[in-house]
């Protein structure tokens, strides 16, 4: 009873350094004729006090980005890299799926490298004769075991190496982002073999990209971000995290991007043509719009807001003269450049009387219901009265990144509830209740 | 920091990391041969006269020099100098092929060394496997020319399979020590090259112990047979050949002058084994 509540893997205290020499020493020549020069390198933490523990027949999964070191930590609970630090312990028989078809080998028929990648995945020889036939069905090639490899398809392949893979029976399986493989046939069936190994109390370990394959199989999940544990716990709770992560660098290298290409466009350009920044501003300037900014429910600015949570948008105006009732508004666009929503305060109490030299600042607050999207707003503030003439329109002034796990295809998540009901029992209640 | 709830107590020891035998040997020696068995059976595959491929590589080199010295009479008068010959080029083929496919074993393996748990040392060691199932093959021709020119089996050649597993033990040392070299140093490759050249002519190959006593001197012989690879070829003959063909021991004038070939060769696999092993770790960073 005691083993069983033992975790299936403990991760204490993991690190993980790579050293990147600056001028690699490649030759015995070099190494003979300088042979105490030091070259120095860069040392690359791949890996930074990771510890997690996971219970035996837990579905876990582990996502980070490109770099993020969730494919170093898998090839150190395999056994593949030394650890620098820390230790791993290992309940039970463990079989690392890092890449499919290990082993494989073009010139040799189906049947024998079958035989060889079973073998290098920890099955016996005999283990691999008995299991033949099964891999074989799964994969459905019966009449390909005596064709050679190199004949294959690629989609064949995938399915022959994935057939494998699942037969091999460990307790323990480390598997590395090869879902994403195969026909959609052969995908749902691999689904349903993932399933059937949850049923079956496999510990499984996940190393992924897909946020939904993350939240459809774990039970739990760990984010990595830049070798360390950004978070861990919830499936739901983690893809959110990730999600925002993912959208919080592709607005940074954008911005990037922008400012590298608005210092380029100033050189190239000179001094003839206005910016495009300055074209997307129009009005009179009898009020000015001095900036304008998101705010999360907790009241901080936030460039990254998850859909469904509620939200501010804030923009402070300046008057250069006294103005009487003027209109404030902003409007939204979608990546695509839709205009998916304006507010204004058209319909609302009139805004009152502002003095030249005031501030002010304006706030429209929502329950953000948009879909995970980039959007940008427009704020505009105008004269209200017959001839409606812009004060100051500043296009594109502010940008939002929607974030979340959901991709209904449409351009709102509006929260909604979904009832199912059988006309069979509502016939039967109904004749129930004649009596 | 440590893993939340959880006593380390209880768990045992934690995970070795790669190391060049792996935790099991029964997994070592099934990978092992599934390797060496797969590269061998490939060498045959597709080809009905793969077997003759095979052997055409030693044969050819065989005749050549066979034709050459034959020719300028330079074969000495020791019986059978045909068949002497053929054994020093079986035998260094199999050196030769061993280590040169060993250079670039683990470079050529790099998908299994990184992308599996795999004990390192299999990866050269199946190398010197495959080489070792050629010489097999290879031994064939050289019974049949034996016997064809008149050799009559002998009890010696039991001694046969010693000298064949005292030669596998040196080509796994020097093996071992050139695969985990070429990780880090490019150059081993060229370097090894010349260093079997070397070996070719340093070695009684198409020349015999007795030519080089009467022409060089018996202290250049017995130098000569320092080398392991030198005295096992002399040795091999003394045992499979004929008697006329001096024995190793007294060749070099003595059984005690033995024990430097035989000391070479377990220091070319301690060597080897140690720097392997110390560099096991880290071979799937270094790739």
């Amino acid at each position: 009873m005691l083993e069983q509540s033992l975790p299936a893997i403990v991760v204490d205290g993991v690190s993980k350094t790579f050293a990147l020499p600056h001028e690699r020493v490649h030759t015995l020549k070099e190494k003979a004729l300088h042979p105490f020069r030091r070259t120095t390198h860069e040392t690359l933490h791949a890996l930074r006090d990771v510890s997690f523990a996971v219970a035996p027949g837990e579905f876990f999964g582990i996502v980070g980005r490109n770099g993020s070191g969730k494919s170093t930590l898998l090839k150190c609970l395999a056994g593949i890299y030394a650890t620098d630090a820390g230790r791993i312990y290992v309940q039970g028989r463990m079989s690392t799926f890092i890449e499919l078809g290990v082993g494989f080998n073009p010139d040799l028929p189906a049947r024998e490298n079958v035989m060889i990648n079973a073998t290098m995945l920890g099955l016996t020889t005999r283990e691999a004769k008995r299991r033949f036939d099964r891999i074989i069905d799964f994969a459905e090639l019966h009449d390909f075991v005596d064709l050679k490899l190199k004949n294959y398809s690629s989609g064949m392949l995938v399915r022959l190496a994935f057939s494998v893979m699942i037969q091999v029976d460990a307790e323990i399986l480390l598997i590395d982002e090869v879902l994403a493989v195969g026909d959609a046939a052969f995908q749902q069936k691999c689904f349903e073999e993932f399933q059937r190994i949850r049923r079956s109390g496999a510990t499984v370990l996940l190393v992924t990209h897909d946020m939904g394959a993350t939240q459809r199989f774990c039970d739990r999940a760990m984010l990595l971000e830049h070798g360390r544990q950004a978070e861990i716990g919830e499936p739901e709770r983690v893809g959110m995290r990730y999600m925002q992560l993912n959208f919080d660098a592709e607005a940074r290298a954008e911005e990037e991007a922008e400012a590298a290409g608005a210092e380029a466009g100033s050189v190239e350009s000179g001094a003839e043509a206005p910016t495009e920044q300055q074209e997307l501003r129009v009005g009179d300037r009898r009020a000015e719009i001095l900036e304008s900014w998101f705010e999360d429910a907790h009241g901080k600015r936030a460039t990254v807001i998850v859909s469904g949570a509620p939200c501010t948008f804030r923009t402070r105006v300046r008057f250069n003269e006294r103005l009487e009732d003027p209109l404030f508004g902003v409007n939204l666009h979608n990546s695509d450049d839709v205009h998916v929503w304006g507010a204004n305060n058209l319909y609302e109490a009139k805004a009152g009387i502002f003095e030249a030299g005031e501030e002010i600042v304006f706030e429209v607050a929502f329950c953000n219901v948009l879909a995970p999207d980039r959007y940008f707003a427009s704020p505009a503030v105008a004269n209200a009265g017959a001839g409606m003439a812009w004060h100051d329109q500043r296009s594109r002034l502010a940008a939002l990144m929607v974030t979340g796990t959901q991709q209904t295809g449409g351009l709102v998540d509006l929260p909604f509830q979904f009832t199912i009901g059988r006309s069979g029992a509502a016939a039967a209640e109904a004749e129930q209740r004649v009596p | 920091m440590s893993a939340p709830g959880v006593d380390l107590e209880l768990l045992g020891p934690p995970i070795k990391g790669p190391s060049a035998l792996g935790s099991d040997p029964a997994r070592f020696w099934r990978l092992t041969w599934a390797l060496a068995t797969t590269d061998f059976r490939l060498r045959f595959f597709g080809s009905a006269l793969g077997y003759l491929w095979q052997l055409m590589r030693p044969l050819m080199l065989f005749g050549v020099i066979y034709a050459v010295f034959s020719q300028l009479g330079l074969d000495g008068d020791v019986k059978y100098y045909g068949v002497a010959l053929l054994t020093g080029i079986v035998l260094f083929s199999f050196l030769s092929e061993a280590t040169s496919g060993a250079v670039h074993s683990l470079s050529n393996r790099e998908n299994l060394v990184r992308k599996i748990e795999f004990p390192r040392l299999a990866v050269p060691m199946a190398t010197v496997l495959t080489a070792l199932f050629n010489l097999v093959l290879n031994l064939v021709p050289v019974f049949v020319f034996l016997l064809a020119a008149g050799g009559r089996p002998r009890w010696t050649w039991l001694e046969l399979p010693l000298l064949v597993i005292a030669l596998a033990l040196l080509v796994l040392g020097l093996s071992t020590l050139l695969s985990v070299l070429y990780v880090r140093y490019r150059d081993v490759e060229p370097i090894w090259d010349v260093v079997l050249q070397v070996c070719f002519y340093a070695s009684p190959i198409f020349y015999t112990a007795s030519i080089v006593r009467e022409e060089v001197g018996e202290t250049a012989l017995r130098l000569i047979l320092c080398n392991p690879f030198a005295a096992l070829i002399q040795q091999t003959r003394h045992a499979v050949i004929d008697p006329s063909h001096e024995s190793a021991a007294s060749a070099m004038g003595g059984a005690e002058w033995l024990l430097v070939p035989a000391g070479l060769i377990v220091l070319v696999v301690v060597i080897g084994y140690r720097v392997f092993d110390r560099a096991a770790p880290r071979i799937a960073e270094d790739l």
